[in-house]
C-alpha cells in the first residue's frame, strides 16, 4: 500500500482513540468535579485533566477560570483549539477520507457518521445537563469504528496499521494519565487509607475505563502498589501499558510476514517490550514511578517515529 | 428557434397530456405508490447520499464545506430505439474527435485542406506544442469521454459539448443507479432497465488494454488514479473510482521518477505505475514541463511518457478537440475523418471573432446564449433571454472589448423531464452525458449516463455548482 495511506490508516486511528481517551477524561474531571466540596480542588481537577491531555497551556492563553463548562466545551468543541474532540473527529474523518479506498464501506461509513452526528451535538455550547449524551456519542463512535474494521476488514497491512496506531496512542495515553497522577500512588505515610485516596484511586481506573476490571480482579480491595501493577504490566486489561505493547508487537509481526522483512523498528519494539515484560513493579517504584513513566513515553514517541520513517508515511 | 419557457419537449408527456410508451411502465408504478411514503424515500435520498459521503466542495465556500448535489428521483428514461440511434452517433463523434487529434499533434492535414483556419490553433493554450509527433499507447488520445447532449425534439439531440480532457460525473450515474434500486427494488422488476453497473470494470479493462511499452506483460498493468486531493471537488469521484477498479488512488506526491518510469512510494518501497488515469489538468502533470508551480502532478513524468514509460490518460492536450472555439467546426471535423454526415447535429454556433457573426451576436444579444471559449462549469456566460438590461449592456462591453474570447448559440427549446416536488410532478430542463471508454478494442458506451436537471423553474442551467440536480438515467432494454 501507499506510504501515505498506511500513514492515514494509522492517524485515523489514533485520533479517533484520542478522542475517546479525551472524552473518558472529562467524565472523570466532571464526575470528581461534583464530589469535590471546594471550588478551589475543583480547580485542580480540571487543571489536570488539561495537563494529561496536553493542553493546560494553550487553554491558559484564552482562558482565566478552571469552570467546568469552560473547560469541557474548550476540550470539546472550542473553534481555535486544534486539540478539540470534534478537531480530532473531523482528523480521524479526513484521514479516511484519504484512504477511503483501502477501507471497507463499514469502515467508512461509521467514521463518516460518527463525525456527522458529533458535529450536530457540538454545533452549540455543551451544557452540563448534555454532557453526558456527548461523551456517550464520542465512545460510541470510536467503538463503532473499532467494530466495524474488527468485522470487516482483511487481516492485512491496512488493518496492521490502524491497529497499531490505536495502540501506540491508547499506551501513550494510559502512561499520560498514571504520570499525571502519579503520586496519588506513592507511599505517603499522612495520606494512607484515607478517603481521598479512595477518590483518586478510583479515579485514576475509571480515567482508563478500569475501574471494573480492576475489582473483578482483586475482589474490591485497593491498594495503590496493585492499581500501578494493573496499569503498567497487567497482559489482561486491554489499555494497560504491557497489553498495547504485545499488540504493537504482533501487528508489527504481520507486516513483517506480509512484507518477508523487517524494519529497524522492529528491533526497538523488541527490547522495549521485552524491558516491560522482565520488570516487575518493584523495580519501577525503586527506579521512581514518574522516571519509569518518563522513559516509557519517551520510548513510545521513539517507536511511532521509527515505524513512520520505516515504512515511508511521508516523503 | 424557440426560446426558454415555450412549448419545450416533455420527453414523459404527449402534448395531450397522455404518456409517452418510454415512461408508460414507470408511470404506471408512480400512479401506484403512496405520496406520502415516496416523500419520506425522498428525505431519505439525501441521508442515504450523506451517510455515504457523495459530496462535492465548491470552491470559494468555507474551506471543507462539503455539498450534496440534489438527487431527484424521478428517472429519465429513454427508448432502445432512440438510445441506439445516439450511441450511433455518440461513437462516429468519438472517432472522429480521436483522429482529429492524431492528426492535429501530426501532418495537420485537415489544416492543409483548408477545412479547419490555422486560426483555431494559433495561441490556442489546449494545443500543447509538447504533443507535436508524438502517438499515445495504443493510439488513443481520449481514454474516457463524456458527450454533453440536449434534447429538442423527438428526434432531436444535439451535442452541446465534447468533454475530452477529464470528465467527471461517472460516479454519480453509478451512485444514483445504486440509490433507485435500493429505494424503490420492486421498479426494477417491472420496468427492463439496462444495467451501469460495470462501468468501474470496463474502465479499469479500457485502461490497462493501453499499457505502454515499458510494460512487459506477465502481472496485470499496474494503473494508478491521481488526484489533486481531498479538497478537489471531484475527491469523492476519484476514491470512488479508484477503489471500483482496485487501482491506487494517488496524489503528486506520492510519485516520482525512477529509471524511467514514474513509481508510486509504497511501504515497502518504490513500485512502477504502467497507466496514470489522472484527474489533474494539463497544466499540473509536470512542473518541468508545464506551471512550475504545481504540486500536484510529478516533475520529469512528461519525458517519461514521450518515451513510453507510463501512460497518461486522457493524453495531455485533448483540451483541443473540445475547446468552444474548434466545437463550431466539429461537423466539417466529423466529416472530414469519417467521410460520412455527423449523426449527431452541433448547436448553431456564431463565432464571435468573425465579423458578420459579430455584428450578428451584437445585434441579438438578447436572445442569444454567450459563452466564454475557454470557460466551464456555467461560469462567464451570457443567458440572453432571462438576463436584465444592465447585464446585458455590460457584458456587450466584454465582448466587444475580446470578441475573439466569444461563441454565440441560440437559446435552445431544452426538453423537459418531470422532477419530484411538494406538488407532484412537474417538469424541468434536463441534458445528458452518456460516458464513452475509448481503447484499442474499440469504443464502449455505458448505457444512459449522468443526467442533470435544473430544478429551478424555467432555469437552463443545469450545472452542479449553480443550483443543478442529478437524476438516474435509463436506457430501456429491447
Amino acid at each position: 500500500m501507499l506510504g501515505r495511506g498506511a500513514n492515514g490508516v494509522y492517524w485515523m486511528s489514533r485520533y479517533l482513540e484520542r478522542a475517546e481517551n479525551t472524552a473518558r477524561l472529562i467524565d472523570v474531571g466532571f464526575h470528581l468535579a461534583l464530589t469535590r466540596g471546594s471550588r478551589q480542588s475543583q480547580d485542580e481537577e480540571w487543571k489536570s485533566v488539561l495537563t494529561t491531555t496536553g493542553q493546560l497551556e494553550a487553554y491558559c492563553e484564552t482562558h482565566s477560570e478552571f469552570t467546568g463548562p469552560q473547560v469541557f466545551n474548550f476540550l470539546l468543541r472550542e473553534k481555535d483549539n486544534p486539540g478539540s474532540v470534534l478537531a480530532m473527529v473531523e482528523n480521524a474523518r479526513t484521514n479516511a477520507r484519504v484512504v477511503r479506498t483501502s477501507l471497507t464501506n463499514a469502515v467508512w461509513e461509521t467514521t463518516n457518521e460518527g463525525w456527522m452526528n458529533l458535529r450536530e451535538l457540538l454545533a452549540r455550547p455543551v451544557r452540563e445537563t448534555s454532557l453526558g449524551e456527548v461523551l456517550r456519542e464520542i465512545r460510541r463512535t470510536g467503538t463503532l469504528v473499532r467494530g466495524a474494521l474488527e468485522g470487516t476488514m482483511l487481516r492485512n497491512e491496512v488493518f496492521n496499521f490502524s491497529r497499531i496506531g490505536t495502540f501506540i496512542e491508547r499506551a501513550d495515553n494510559t502512561a499520560r494519565i498514571l504520570d499525571v497522577k502519579y503520586y496519588v500512588l506513592l507511599p505517603s505515610a499522612a495520606w494512607v487509607g484515607s478517603s481521598l485516596d479512595n477518590v483518586q484511586w478510583d479515579t485514576l481506573l475509571r480515567s482508563v475505563a478500569g475501574n471494573r476490571a480492576y475489582s473483578w480482579l482483586n475482589a474490591g480491595s485497593m491498594d495503590p502498589r496493585g492499581i500501578a501493577k494493573f496499569l503498567i504490566l497487567d497482559g489482561q486489561f486491554p489499555r494497560s501499558l504491557v497489553f498495547c505493547f504485545d499488540k504493537i508487537r504482533s501487528n508489527m509481526a504481520g507486516l513483517a510476514k506480509e512484507y518477508g522483512v523487517e524494519v529497524p523498528a522492529h528491533e526497538l519494539l523488541r527490547d522495549a517490550g521485552a524491558r516491560l515484560h522482565q520488570t516487575s513493579i518493584e523495580e519501577i517504584f525503586e527506579t521512581g514511578l514518574h522516571e519509569f513513566l518518563q522513559d516509557f513515553i519517551g520510548k513510545t514517541i521513539e517507536i511511532s517515529s521509527a515505524i513512520a520513517a520505516d515504512y515511508r508515511f511521508s516523503e | 428557434m424557440a426560446t426558454a419557457g415555450s412549448k419545450n419537449f416533455d420527453e414523459m408527456l404527449n402534448a395531450d397530456g397522455s404518456v409517452r410508451p418510454a415512461y408508460e411502465e414507470f408511470r404506471q408504478w408512480f400512479d401506484g405508490q403512496d405520496t406520502t411514503w415516496l416523500r419520506r424515500q425522498d428525505a431519505e435520498a439525501e441521508r442515504f447520499f450523506r451517510r455515504i459521503g457523495i459530496t462535492f466542495n465548491v470552491y470559494g465556500d468555507d474551506a471543507g464545506e462539503e455539498r450534496l448535489i440534489p438527487f431527484d428521483m424521478i428517472p429519465r428514461i429513454i427508448t432502445a430505439r432512440e438510445w441506439r440511434k445516439l450511441t450511433r452517433g455518440i461513437e462516429q463523434r468519438v472517432r472522429a474527435i480521436n483522429a482529429f487529434l492524431q492528426d492535429l499533434y501530426h501532418r495537420q492535414e485537415i489544416i492543409r485542406s483548408g477545412r479547419l483556419p490555422i486560426e483555431a490553433l494559433r495561441n490556442n493554450e489546449a494545443f500543447l506544442s509538447q504533443m507535436i509527433g508524438f502517438t499515445p499507447p495504443g493510439g488513443v488520445y481520449t481514454h474516457i469521454v463524456g458527450i454533453d447532449l440536449v434534447r429538442t425534439g423527438p428526434d432531436d439531440f444535439m451535442v452541446l459539448e465534447d468533454n475530452a480532457r477529464t470528465p467527471s460525473g461517472v460516479s454519480y450515474m453509478l451512485e444514483n443507479r445504486e440509490t433507485m434500486m435500493a429505494m424503490f427494488p420492486e421498479l426494477f422488476t417491472k420496468v427492463p432497465v439496462r444495467p451501469v453497473s460495470d462501468y468501474p470494470r470496463r474502465l479499469a479493462r479500457s485502461l490497462r488494454a493501453c499499457a505502454p511499452a515499458a510494460y512487459k506483460g506477465g502481472k496485470r498493468p499496474v494503473v494508478a488514479v491521481l488526484t489533486p486531493g481531498i479538497y478537489n471537488s471531484a475527491y469523492f469521484e476519484h476514491a470512488f473510482l479508484a477503489d471500483q477498479m482496485g487501482a491506487e488512488l494517488v496524489e503528486g506526491s506520492d510519485l516520482r521518477v525512477m529509471d524511467g518510469r514514474v513509481c508510486m512510494r509504497t511501504t515497502t518501497g518504490y513500485k512502477a505505475i504502467d497507466v496514470i488515469y489522472r484527474r489533474v489538468d494539463d497544466d499540473y502533470l509536470d512542473p518541468l514541463t508545464f506551471n512550475p508551480n504545481s504540486v500536484l502532478g510529478v516533475a520529469g513524468i512528461f519525458d517519461v511518457y514521450r518515451s513510453g514509460g507510463v501512460t497518461i490518460a486522457n493524453a495531455p492536450g485533448t483540451g483541443i478537440a473540445d475547446d468552444k472555439a474548434i466545437y463550431s467546426y466539429m461537423p466539417e471535423i466529423v466529416e472530414f475523418y469519417t467521410g460520412e454526415k455527423p449523426i449527431l447535429q452541433n448547436v448553431p454556433t456564431w463565432r464571435c471573432s468573425e465579423a458578420d457573426s459579430l455584428g450578428y451576436v451584437l445585434d441579438n444579444l438578447a436572445d442569444l446564449v454567450v459563452k466564454e471559449v475557454h470557460g466551464s462549469g456555467g461560469y462567464g456566460m451570457l443567458i440572453g433571454p432571462t438576463s436584465s438590461k444592465k447585464e446585458i449592456a455590460e457584458f456587450e462591453q466584454k465582448l466587444r472589448a475580446k470578441p475573439g474570447n466569444y461563441i454565440a448559440q441560440p437559446t435552445l427549446s431544452l426538453s423537459t423531464v418531470p422532477i419530484f416536488t411538494k406538488e407532484g410532478l412537474a417538469p424541468r430542463h434536463v441534458d445528458l452525458r452518456p460516458f464513452v471508454l475509448v481503447s484499442p478494442d474499440g469504443i464502449d458506451i455505458t448505457p444512459g449516463g449522468l443526467t442533470r436537471v435544473a430544478l429551478k423553474k424555467g432555469s437552463l442551467v443545469v450545472n452542479s455548482s449553480q443550483g443543478g440536480g442529478t437524476k438516474d438515467s435509463w436506457v430501456l432494454d429491447e
